[in-house]
């Protein structure tokens, strides 16, 4: 980031961490956290231990950080290295990123620039020739709204399959996804493979064929769409209704043992909820700080009632709206506080500071001093 | 703990208080050791042992008949004092694993049997006592909350074990006798193993001294096998340097399997350096710091290991064939024993 542009995102997260500090949720036994931070001209600083929110403020208001974690595990001794940190337990927590889910508008909002001169190029770069390029994703609500669907339906999984009904958070990550925190003491204590399998079965991966009802020998019983679990949830997305029940069953289960396996095997992606199964078997990892403000995007993590109809681009914008001056190569327009900015060609521009924050954020804009 | 019935210590005798148990049936270590007329315990005591051992036969008690009850108890007891005079550790584990196994077949068919209130809630504390795990009945089926039944499961390789391939609803997981029983294997055996451990070393009695010096032989026949490796990488492996060799970008995670597995087979880091150095974003010196990290040769000396097979097809790096079969880790492929 050009020296302008970290002064403006500090200046921009000093004067939000220093009026709303109320939005910052703190975790409970702090003490026994691990906290983590990126400055815009650093690396991550990691293995660091607060005991209370005046520790916190003073960490934000002098470090000005680009990003803040805290560790969802308990830790005896939060700041030494992780193999002496004596882990204790860590709550579960599901990560949904829009970009995972590979959507077809997807190219349609992302910018493609030179990663050396950030000219806007599809190709090598026409101004300084370098080849590589860099692709940045802007604010999309469909995407969001896809992303929206995947937490609901993992938040169905959780709630009936899995019992988990209380001590559920949901967040918007702060760019494009949401964060589904579980506070549940027993599940907190579960280890990277036990965990793995939860990703496994929220994610439906793995399944036998055995399971909903064909065997090498025969096809047995199909699930019914009265059934629990996977196999109603089977029943009912794929077997369909009463009348072509049937039909679909033959379809489906023609071909054999094998065949059905494989065609159940590549389900998981219409059927399971699509999370990134690496964040939720890490029990080391340090995530987000609810509250605090994405360095990729200048919007804060937030929490969210119902993933399905949040709208990030209002909800979570909670920088000022004072004019700033930049220089913008945004070439796909983008959405906030519905508002439309851009598209922009290397153009002198004003916008709101939440705005210019995002293309900043985002390497598509350049504050003009 | 379950108040067990003499039927319940004939057929759980690890369940017993020993000493407790001698001293209300009026005997002591003495008259057991020395009594002519127990010599057919000593005997059964003795054969309960080498049987596991030797056979690998799963011992079955004789409990059609109440008189036959005591007899059991005993043997069991006395079959410890006999591991514990011969010192024999080995020899006790996989007694403890035989007796499990016959516990197991036993267990099954209570949970299985239980239709009264009582009948199952003699069943479940059995388990509970042995386990921790609080099951209930729910129809035919027992239940298990969803982290009990992880925190068991995981250490299961076959795939039916996996939770997506089970009936799981409202935080339970719905479960037959014989997997209830199953889950719980280890535990068991566990139990069997820690009432032997912590069993007092009795004085060596002169009357057991012949069967634990039997004992003490066979225990010096357990020797352990040697592993012999094919020296070929598993498929994931292979797909993992093929990326790496054609220039292609590979995934943090498919980096530290290659990584972590060449050192595994005991590959030094300047071996290692040239499967990295046609990754798009090679750097000599990040590889190596990078390798040294995973070697324990840098940082705080953590060597970190090549992860499950399990959990790399969560991460999409499985590249299964059927030469994996059986395996639960990509070093052990081609490695036989």
């Amino acid at each position: 980031m050009r020296p302008p542009d970290a002064s403006f995102i500090r200046r921009c997260m000093r004067r939000y961490y220093f009026e709303r500090f109320d939005m910052i949720e703190l975790p409970s036994d702090m003490p026994k956290r691990e906290f983590g931070y990126r400055r815009a001209d650093s690396g991550m600083v990691r293995h660091i231990q607060l005991h209370d929110a005046a520790d916190l403020r003073v960490l934000l208001l002098q470090a000005v950080p680009l990003e803040v974690y805290v560790s969802n595990a308990r830790y005896l001794l939060p700041s030494q290295p992780i193999p002496e940190k004596v882990w204790e337990d860590a709550h579960l927590i599901f990560d949904i990123d829009a970009k995972d889910l590979n959507l077809e508008c997807r190219p349609s909002h992302t910018a493609v620039s030179c990663e050396r001169c950030g000219h806007g190029t599809p190709g090598p770069c026409e101004r300084c020739g370098h080849r590589g390029v860099r692709k940045t994703s802007v604010a999309c609500n469909s995407c969001m709204k896809a992303a929206g669907e995947q937490a609901g339906r993992l938040l169905e999984i959780l709630a009936d399959d899995l019992g988990v009904r209380e001590g559920v958070r949901v967040y918007f990550s702060g760019n494009e996804g949401f964060h589904v925190h579980v506070h549940d003491e027993q599940l907190a204590r579960l280890g990277a493979a036990e965990r793995t399998e939860l990703a496994d079965y929220v994610a439906f991966r793995g399944i036998m064929p055995e399971r909903l009802g064909v065997t090498r020998d025969r096809t047995a019983s199909l699930p019914r769409p009265s059934e629990g679990g996977w196999r109603g949830r089977f029943a009912r997305g794929v077997l369909g209704s009463k009348a072509g029940r049937s039909r679909a069953a033959r379809e489906i289960s023609s071909g054999g043992y094998d065949a059905f396996a494989r065609r159940v095997g590549g389900m998981a992606s219409s059927l399971g909820a699509r999370i990134d199964p690496g964040v939720t078997m890490d029990v080391h990892r340090i995530f987000r700080m609810p509250g605090t403000i994405n360095g990729k995007s200048g919007m804060a993590k937030v929490p969210c009632e119902d993933p399905k109809k949040f709208d990030p681009y209002v909800s979570a914008v909670v920088l000022s709206d004072e004019p700033v001056h930049v220089r913008a190569s945004c070439p796909v327009p983008i959405r906030m506080m519905k508002r439309r900015f851009g598209p922009y060609s290397n153009e002198y521009v004003e916008v709101p500071a939440y705005a210019a924050a995002y293309m900043v954020c985002k390497g598509l804009a350049h504050v003009v001093e | 703990m379950a108040v067990l019935g003499h039927l319940e210590l004939a057929k759980y005798p690890f369940l017993a208080d020993a000493g407790g148990y001698l001293r209300e049936c009026g005997f002591t270590l003495g008259q057991l050791a020395d009594d002519r007329d127990l010599a057919p315990i000593r005997d059964q005591a003795f054969a309960r042992v080498a049987a596991a051992v030797d056979e690998g036969k799963v011992y079955r008690p004789s409990i059609e008949t109440s008189s036959h009850l005591p007899r059991e108890v005993f043997s069991f007891l006395l079959a410890v004092v006999l591991l514990k005079m011969s010192g024999a550790r080995h020899l006790a584990k996989k007694f403890a694993m035989q007796e499990a196994r016959g516990a197991e077949t036993l267990l099954e068919r209570d949970l299985g049997r239980a239709r009264t209130t009582s009948q199952v809630l003699l069943a479940t504390e059995i388990i509970r006592d042995l386990s921790g795990v609080g099951i209930q009945k729910q129809e035919e089926h027992f239940v298990v909350p969803v982290h009990e039944y992880l925190r068991r499961a995981v250490t299961f390789h076959a795939r039916e074990w996996k939770l997506i391939n089970r009936r799981v609803e409202s935080g339970l997981v719905y479960l037959t006798p014989h997997e209830t029983v199953r889950l719980i294997r280890q535990e068991l055996v566990n139990y069997i193993v820690s009432r032997i451990e912590g069993a007092a070393t009795p004085p060596q009695v002169p009357g057991l001294q012949g069967f634990a010096e039997r004992l003490s032989a066979m225990e010096a026949r357990l020797r352990p096998k040697t592993a012999v490796s094919s020296g070929e990488f598993a498929p994931c492996v292979k797909h993992a340097a093929k990326t790496m060799a054609d220039g292609d970008n590979l995934s943090h995670a498919g980096r530290f399997l290659l990584a972590t597995f060449l050192l595994a087979r005991g590959y030094t880091i300047p071996d290692i350096v040239p499967y990295f150095e046609k990754a798009p974003d090679y750097k000599k010196s990040v590889t190596l710091y990078q390798l040294e990290h995973l070697a324990g040769k840098s940082g705080k000396g953590t060597a970190y290991r090549c992860q499950s097979c399990q959990k790399l097809k969560t991460l999409g790096l499985c590249h299964e064939i059927p030469e994996c079969a059986g395996i639960v880790n990509p070093l052990q492929f081609g490695v036989g024993r």
